[in-house]
This record gives C-alpha cells, structure tokens and sequence, in this order.
C-alpha cells in the first residue's frame, strides 16, 4: 500500500453491503486491475437474524413456519427439509399420497424460481423485455402455487409426517391448463436465452467455474451441474416419489455435447430443468396413489410424541439452487430441539465467485453474480475509491455499465 | 477426480474399523426408505476420537473425494460435538450415502485442526462455527469474521449454552449500546 512505488496499478472497489444482482445484502472487496478483477473478498452476515437460536422457544410444528421465513423464494424447501430431519430422528413413515404431492409443490417453486432467475439474469445485460415476459410466465405458476396451497409466496403447505393440503379431482383440469401453457411458453423462452446472438456474446466463456474448483469448494445445485458434476439430491438419494420417478441428471452437455462451465452453460441447465420439472410433476399425476395426505393429523398427540423422542438427523432436499440440509437433534425433555443447524444452497456457492469473478471485468460482475442465483439480497451503492479520490457508484451506473457492453457488442 | 466406484455403507465403514479400530467410538447405519417402491437411503453415524481427527479426514478423502454438506455443531455442556456432513457416491442414480462424522472438543479450550488443506471448501463453515461456538480451528487459511458484524462483543457465542451463550447480552442489551 506504499505510496512510494510506482508500480502499484490495482484498486479496490467495495460492492455492497446492498448490491444490483442479489436479493439480500452481501458485501465484496474486488481488487481491479483496469477494468478486470483480480482478487475477491467477502462478507456475509447483514441480514443475520439468529433464526436457529429463535428456534430455542418453539416447538417443532412451530419452527415449520419460521422456516418458511428464512426465504421467500425457497419458502418451501426450508419447512420441507426441516421435517424431513424430524421424520429420521422420530421414524415417521410418510403417507405415499403425500410424498407424490410434495414432489409437485417442490417443482412448481423450482419453475417458479428458475423463471424468476431468468428474468433478472436477463434484466442484468439489459434485456428487460425478456424480464417483463419471463414475469408474465411465472405469474401463471404463482397463480396455480395460489390455488393448490392457498397463498402465493409462503405457502404453508408442509405438515411433519405429509402435508396440510390435497389435490383432488376437480383440481386437475386447472394444473394441466398451467403446464399446457409452461410448455407453449418453453420454446419461446428457450429461443430467445440461448439462440440470441448477443446474449452468447454476454454469457459464452464468462464466470467459468471448472469441475475440478466445482467439486473442491463443494459447491451444489444448477452452479456444479453446468460444470459437468453430476450432483443432485432428487437422483442421487431416495427421497419424497423421487425414487420412483424417471428423472436424470441435468448437465450441459445433454444439449450441446459440452461442458463449459460459464454462464451460457448455467442458463442451459435452468431451462432445461424447467422442462424436466413440468414433466416430474406430470408423472407424479398420473402414479399418484390414493390415500391419507399426513401420517398423524391431531397435532397435540404429534407434539406429544416427538418430545419423548431423543435421537439426530437431518433431512436434505434439492431446493431450486441446490442442496439444502437441515440438522436437527431433539433432547426427549423438552419442546424446543436442542439444536437446528440449517444450511441454505447459497452458503455453499460462496466460495465458487471467487474463480468465477477473478479475470471478469467490472461490466460483467451482475451478470456473473446473478448466474448463481444467489439467494441473499440486494444492493444500492458501490464506492470507488482511486488514488485517493472517492467516487460512488449506484446500482443505476452499475447496471448501465452493463447494458452498454451489452450494446457495445450489438454495434 | 476421475470415475470411482460405488462404495457401500458396509464397505465404508469396515474400512474405518480396520484402519483406526480404537478410534472409532460408536458406529450406527440408518436406512429410510421412501415413495411407493420404498427404495433406501443410508445415512452413517459415526462417533470418533478427537486424536486421529485429521488422519481419517485424509483417509476419507484418499478412499473418494467427499462432499462437505456443512459442518453442524452441538454445545454438550461439558464439551462441544461437532459433526461434519460428507455425502460419497453422488453422480450414481439413488446410491449415495451420508456420512455424519461426530467429534467431541472438550471445553474450556475447544480445538480441533482444520481441514481447508484437504477440502478448500470447508472455510465457510469452519469460520462459521469458530465465531458461533467459540472453538478454535488451528491453522485456519482466513481467521476474520463471516457472519457476525465487526462490532459484536468479542467472547460471546451464540450457540453456547453455559456463561458465554448470548442470554446475558440481549437481556442487557442498553448496556452495549445496541
């Protein structure tokens, strides 16, 4: 940091607390070189709420919607992978009814979230038509997540041992209307995110995450399936219905013979799991066998059971960005579990911006951010700080940078 | 990284029973099965000395590079149990298999060795559990802070449950000025 030498020619840039591609905030320290990046730091934490010591005072029904709450986009699989913990730990057998409609409600969020993440992918290299319509899409899922659990975001669907909510008969012909009109839509949605000349440009051969990095900072989710790891909860274990569906591992290279690693690559396998979830939940209607929908329905004798129970699991889903796993020990004494350990998908893919970002240029940090999907939060102002003068940088400027590279390579 | 074989729950724990015998405290195997077909999922615990920690995370990763779900920790009054998540054989249809490796620190001074060396992919949950249970991982590549801002009391962990839980700090929370 000597002022003395002259050949000192990097600065740094701080992004965040609040930044243009994430949900919730996160703060970066890049160290730039020019326009290119070459080191990264980062710190998480801005938005921590202390949610597993929350859960001290509560009881286990009680923790399925504070869990809801720990996202809005994944307010599913939280409650979801909390109780299938619980079930390990207390042996619960859930009903076959109820795991084919679990199945279907962790689609429909998975289409609902790679939807909406296609749209602010889009937005980020300034394509905001393509947002409007991928909202006016996904408007349609939320509309049918609407009438089959009776909210739109936190869903309250999830009871230990089942679920709260059946789908019946009369129920069906509005589901099929939804995934006839999904798949019309697919090929639309497809032509434009990977067959336009300017997104390649944007996307092809930027943020590369290689296997190898993929498989040693453990990262999950669509992020290590467009690096080639064929990783994914739904068809590695047996879990819910997915061990009797027909479902495959979702890479790259089922398109395009190759595997890249970059942002093109992760746009691929989101849209193609889009598709391979209209499919999953049109299995799960045909197999779906008759019965109960929730192993024990009186609560008070449920609560009563799992506070004799002393024992640990966990529970694991493949939420829309990946592996979400809960850990969960009850001490048989009291109501509260003694510990709940949870550890969302993002908490993984933390540690693979690092070579993603490295070499990138400022113009493509949204983008390359936002091609993980994280699942945190977002951003107003970015100091930059030069040779002791100190600019600042909103989102605005942050994100024009961006649209005009992308109208620079259109020219 | 290449393509290696399906290890079965049987095979991998045998494997650590033959290598470390003694170290290996307690072993448990827990299928569930699931869905109409009642396919299974195994689920491994074990519980190991504190001693060969590092040796068998080697051996672990000799046998099939693993990966790190997360690292979860329990405050167990008299020490601190800290259990690390592997899963081996993902990339196989419906054969993978968790692998729950406990390890008890005994207080006042937790410490256990890093394993950033082996899985570089551990530092997230490692730094977490250093500032959340007040444990020491020696030889940690990145000390700071990850979650909890620079302004929190230093010594108070918010997983603990004897003096230095956080209890005291939010019942007395004008006395920190937050």
């Amino acid at each position: 940091m000597s002022k003395a030498t002259t050949t000192k020619t990097t600065y740094q840039i701080p992004i965040g607390p609040i930044h243009p591609a994430l949900k919730e905030p996160v703060f970066f320290e890049f160290e730039l070189d020019g326009e290119k990046i070459i080191d990264v730091n980062v710190k998480l934490g801005h938005v921590h709420r202390g949610i597993e010591w929350a859960s001290r005072n509560r009881n286990p029904i009680q923790i399925l919607y504070l869990a809801e709450r720990i996202c809005g986009i994944c307010s599913y699989c939280h409650p979801i992978a909390f109780s299938l913990a619980v079930e390990s730990v207390a042996d619960i057998q859930v009903p076959e009814r109820a795991e084919y409609l679990r199945v279907i409600h962790g689609e429909l969020e998975r289409i609902c979230s790679h939807i909406l993440w296609a749209g602010v992918a889009a937005h980020e290299i300034g394509f905001d038509t393509v947002l409007y319509l991928t909202w006016q899409i996904r408007e349609r899922t939320l509309d049918l997540t609407e009438y089959l659990t009776g909210n739109r975001v936190t869903k309250g669907i999830t009871m230990i041992g089942g679920v709260r909510r059946d789908i019946t008969q009369d129920m069906l012909p509005k589901i099929h209307e939804t995934l006839k009109y999904l798949k019309d839509n697919f090929e639309k949605l497809r032509h434009i995110l990977l067959d336009d000349k300017t997104v390649k440009m944007r996307t092809k051969g930027c943020g590369i995450l290689t296997k190898e990095d993929a498989l040693k900072l453990c990262a999950v989710g669509p992020l290590t399936r467009s690096s080639g790891v064929k990783k994914d909860v739904r068809v590695d274990s047996s879990y819910f219905a997915y061990g009797d569906l027909d479902i495959n591992y979702t890479t790259p290279d089922i398109l395009t013979g190759e595997v890249n690693g970059d942002v093109y690559d992760r746009i691929i396998v989101r849209l193609l799991e889009i598709k391979q979830s209209i499919d999953l939940i049109e299995q799960c209607l045909d197999k779906m066998p008759a019965g109960p929908i929730v192993a024990e329905p009186k609560i008070p004798k449920l609560l009563a059971q799992l506070k004799k129970v002393n024992g640990e699991g966990v529970g694991r889903h493949e939420a829309p960005r990946g592996e979400v796993i809960h850990y969960v020990k009850l001490d048989g004494v009291n109501d509260a579990p003694y510990t709940w350990k949870v550890r969302a998908p993002t908490y993984n893919n933390i540690l693979p911006w690092i070579p993603m970002l490295k070499g990138e240029q400022i113009a493509d940090i949204p983008i390359v951010a936002a091609s993980t999907d994280p699942c945190m939060s977002c951003t107003n102002r970015v100091a930059i700080v030069k040779d002791g003068n100190k600019f600042e940088m909103n989102k605005e400027e942050l994100h024009r940078l961006s649209v005009e590279k992308t109208r620079g390579l259109m020219l | 990284m290449t393509e290696e074989k399906i290890l079965t729950a049987e095979e991998i724990v045998k494997y650590f029973i033959d290598e470390f015998n003694t170290k290996i405290k307690d072993v448990k195997i827990k299928k569930r099965s699931a869905g109409l077909k009642k396919n299974e999922t195994t689920n491994i615990w074990i519980k190991i000395d504190k001693g060969a920690f590092k040796d068998i995370i080697k051996h672990l990763c000799a046998l099939q590079f693993p990966h790190l779900s997360v690292i979860s920790g329990n405050d167990l009054v008299n020490s601190i149990e800290l259990i690390y998540h592997f899963t081996f054989n993902y990339g196989h249809r419906m054969s993978e298999i968790m692998l729950n490796l406990s390890v008890e620190l005994p207080k006042p001074n937790p410490e256990i060795e890093t394993i950033c060396d082996y899985i570089p992919g551990a530092l997230i949950s490692e730094r977490e559990k250093q500032e959340f249970l007040g444990i020491k991982i020696i030889d940690i590549p990145d000390n700071k802070r990850l979650f909890l801002p620079e302004d929190f009391p230093e010594g108070v962990y918010p997983w603990r449950r004897d003096e230095t839980g956080p209890e005291k700090l939010y019942r007395n929370l004008h006395e920190v000025k937050k």
